[in-house]
């Protein structure tokens, strides 16, 4: 199993989000996380990821057999742990690559190699930046400074063909993309799909999972996962919204 | 040679020793400098040296610095004995390189360079004698002293220093660089004096770095006056590196002719107390200056920056951008006064600064100021103070770089603003590699000069001849 989510309370400044999530990730599967606004599916990602200001108050969450929570948010990460951003930070000096062969070669060295010749980095560059099919210029830009909406997703999945990770986790990478950008971005994914990763779709609408199709969907609500099921899960919500959910909570 | 052995800093003994050396101060002077230099010694007696009641002196105190004591010498010392280098060593910069060794010009061969092209470099001393007209036109008019008790104490006693003349028309093929290295067994005091005149549609890029050598305290008083004709171009760069019980007075005077174009990048990467009085005037419309400054301070190092722009003219353009990262219990200070006289229409002053504190006990006094006596102009100004941004942390950490790493790529492109404008590309991938080295912690002073002129390790030979003085 890559992760197993037992239990999980987490919160922030003493308020709980999280009040008790349970979720199994398997190798080659993909999982889609669906809720209303403020259910905790972002707080999940970023617990997941190691985001300090959330304070885990119960519960356990293991990676590849090993306990999350007593690794850095840059070791999760070396150990293939991926987080698509919501909202991608900018941050104005420091260029894409700069920024990708640093972290690359910080990946590899965690792997005991050795870091990848400036050419050959170069070269996978110029073959990931195809997959999500950005142009040229982009990659001597700030990171995600001045970028459009679309441009700062198909950057978070350009990183995530960069990294290669095991487990990757996308938090409404579909918000705020027009239908052909989250083509783009929904096909790089696909690309990116092997039997020995997973991936994890936060997303508020079933519109990405026309294009992602998830082999487990998932209704977070009030901090739980209150509901599974296949992918014709997502279809059921779309025709009834979330007010079935509560409904049925109550 | 004469000597004022290890006295602390007052204003008696500065006029006392006026009054005992008059003849030798005044020896090459014209009437018209002399009366310059005794003027300017009636204002020191005035001002004596400034304190903390004074508005732009209220957050930085000398006291500790004026009690150290320190020697003083009115003519070059001879006991200085430097066996080691002045070797910049930055790959493929080709620059004029002109010395000062504790505030005397150090002569490779001749004390005054006359290039074909009509340039003229070398000692401040040896001009006033063989260009007197030249000099007294220029000196003492750039600077003012009227409330300055420094720069008037500088101009009484100004005996050397650098003076360099660009003809009009002619533009410097090479960049300047004029380095000010302190090296003295004892504590000592010095005040040199610059002189830089660019004519009209001339250029000239002067690299200016203070250093220190060793780390033997001083105290520097230095007034650098810069003069840019119609449409000249000056770019200008301070590079300060100078020892934890320095003190730097450093005052540099801009005064800006019609359509002259001033770039000017304070880089200031070490030093117990530097305060750089940075004062730009549009003496004609159509000026351009853009002022850059980056301080990166650590321990109980202190830096004050003091910008002044007199838009006394119409259409001219100026910005302040400085920026600052502050670790331990480092103090910086920024000071930032436009003055947007009456008849300034059409004036574009900007100015920012912005700081990282990295500790608790690092402190900023951050205050941009706008005078305006005109309503069609645009101006603005702003001022951040904060730490290291966490979102942008918890980024480069999820991609797998580490905490120590993240953080000097924060930093590291936070300083970057600045070192990216710097026009000659070999000097600024020094000044990235300096800064990057600052921030890890592994700049030393000693090891040395801010152009990295040697390290202990590779002693090489002067490459300035210091025998002739």
């Amino acid at each position: 199993m890559l992760l197993q989510i037992k239990n999980l309370h987490a919160g922030i400044n003493g308020k709980e989000i999280l009040r008790g999530v349970d979720l199994e990730v398997n190798a080659g599967e993909v999982h889609a996380i669906m809720g209303p606004n403020g259910t905790g599916k972002s707080t999940l990602a970023s617990v997941i990821a190691g985001r300090e200001v959330f304070d885990v108050t119960a519960g356990e969450i293991f990676y590849k057999g090993k306990d999350l929570q007593k690794l850095s948010i840059e070791d999760r990460a070396r150990e293939g742990i991926f987080l698509g951003f919501q909202y991608p930070v900018e941050i104005p000096g420091v260029s894409i690559t700069n920024f990708m062969r640093t972290a690359v070669n910080e990946v590899r060295k965690f792997k005991g190699l050795d870091p990848l010749p400036a050419g050959e980095f170069l070269r996978l560059m110029e073959e990931k930046k195809q997959l999500v099919e950005i142009t040229s210029n982009l990659t001597n830009r700030s990171v995600n400074e001045g970028f459009s909406g679309g441009e700062k997703k198909k950057n978070e999945i350009f990183q995530m063909a960069m990294l290669e990770p095991t487990l990757a986790i996308l938090d409404e990478t579909d918000s705020g993309l027009d239908i052909d950008a989250l083509r783009i971005v929904a096909n790089g994914v696909n690309k990116l799909r092997r039997p020995d990763n997973a991936f994890v779709v936060i997303t508020h609408y079933q519109r990405l999972l026309d294009y992602i199709v998830p082999d487990f969907v998932h209704v977070l609500f009030e901090g739980k996962i209150v509901k599974s099921g296949g992918k014709e899960l997502a279809l059921e919500l779309e025709e009834k919204g979330y007010d079935w959910i509560k409904k049925e909570q109550e | 040679m004469q000597s004022e052995h290890k006295e602390i800093i007052t204003k008696e003994r500065f006029l006392d020793l006026f009054e005992k050396n008059r003849a030798l101060l005044t020896k090459n002077d014209t009437a018209l400098l002399a009366g310059t230099r005794e003027k300017a010694i009636a204002t020191f007696a005035r001002l004596g040296f400034p304190d903390t009641s004074l508005e732009t002196w209220n957050l930085t105190s000398l006291e500790e610095s004026f009690n150290r004591g320190y020697d003083y010498y009115l003519r070059p010392s001879e006991e200085v004995d430097v066996q080691k280098v002045f070797r910049c060593n930055i790959p493929h910069l080709d620059t004029a390189v002109i010395g000062q060794l504790n505030g005397w010009y150090v002569s490779k061969d001749v004390p005054l360079m006359e290039l074909g092209n009509g340039i003229i470099m070398g000692s401040l001393a040896e001009a006033r004698k063989k260009y007197p007209q030249l000099i007294e036109k220029y000196f003492g008019t750039v600077a003012d002293d009227a409330g300055d008790g420094f720069t008037a104490l500088n101009t009484a006693f100004a005996q050397d220093g650098v003076f360099i003349y660009v003809p009009d028309n002619v533009k410097s093929p090479k960049p300047v660089q004029l380095i000010n290295v302190i090296h003295h067994d004892e504590n000592i005091f010095l005040q040199s004096r610059n002189l830089i005149v660019v004519g009209a549609n001339a250029k000239l890029s002067l690299v200016h770095c203070d250093d220190s050598y060793n780390h033997q305290a001083s105290f520097s008083n230095i007034v650098t006056e810069i003069h840019v004709g119609e449409h000249g171009v000056m770019d200008h760069y301070k590079l300060q590196n100078l020892n934890n019980n320095s003190t730097l007075i450093s005052s540099v005077f801009f005064r800006l002719e019609d359509s002259a174009s001033l770039e000017s990048h304070y880089i200031s990467l070490n030093g117990g107390l530097l305060r750089n009085n940075i004062r730009v005037r549009f003496n004609a419309p159509h000026g351009r200056a853009n002022i850059y400054g980056l301080y990166l301070m650590d321990r109980k190092q202190h830096v004050d920056n003091q910008v002044f722009i007199d838009h006394a003219y119409p259409d001219c353009t100026s910005s302040e951008t400085f920026k600052g990262i502050l670790d331990e219990n480092a103090r910086a200070i920024f000071n930032g006064h436009v003055l947007v006289r009456r008849d300034a229409v059409k004036t574009d002053a900007r100015q920012s600064n912005k700081n990282i504190l990295l500790t608790d006990t690092a402190r900023v006094n951050s205050k941009p100021f706008l005078e305006i006596y005109n309503d069609d102009v645009k101006c603005s100004h702003g001022s951040t103070t904060g730490q290291i941004d966490q979102e942008s942390m918890f980024y480069l950490r999820q991609r797998g770089i580490g905490e120590e790493t993240a953080r000097m790529l924060l930093m590291f492109a936070f300083a970057d603003e600045i070192v990216t404008r710097i026009d000659i590309p070999q000097l600024r991938q020094r000044i990235e590699d300096m800064v990057k080295k600052r921030l890890q912690g592994e700049l030393q002073i000693c090891e040395q000069c801010v152009l990295h002129c040697s390290t202990p390790e590779h002693p090489v030979e002067f490459q300035i001849d210091l025998s002739k003085i």
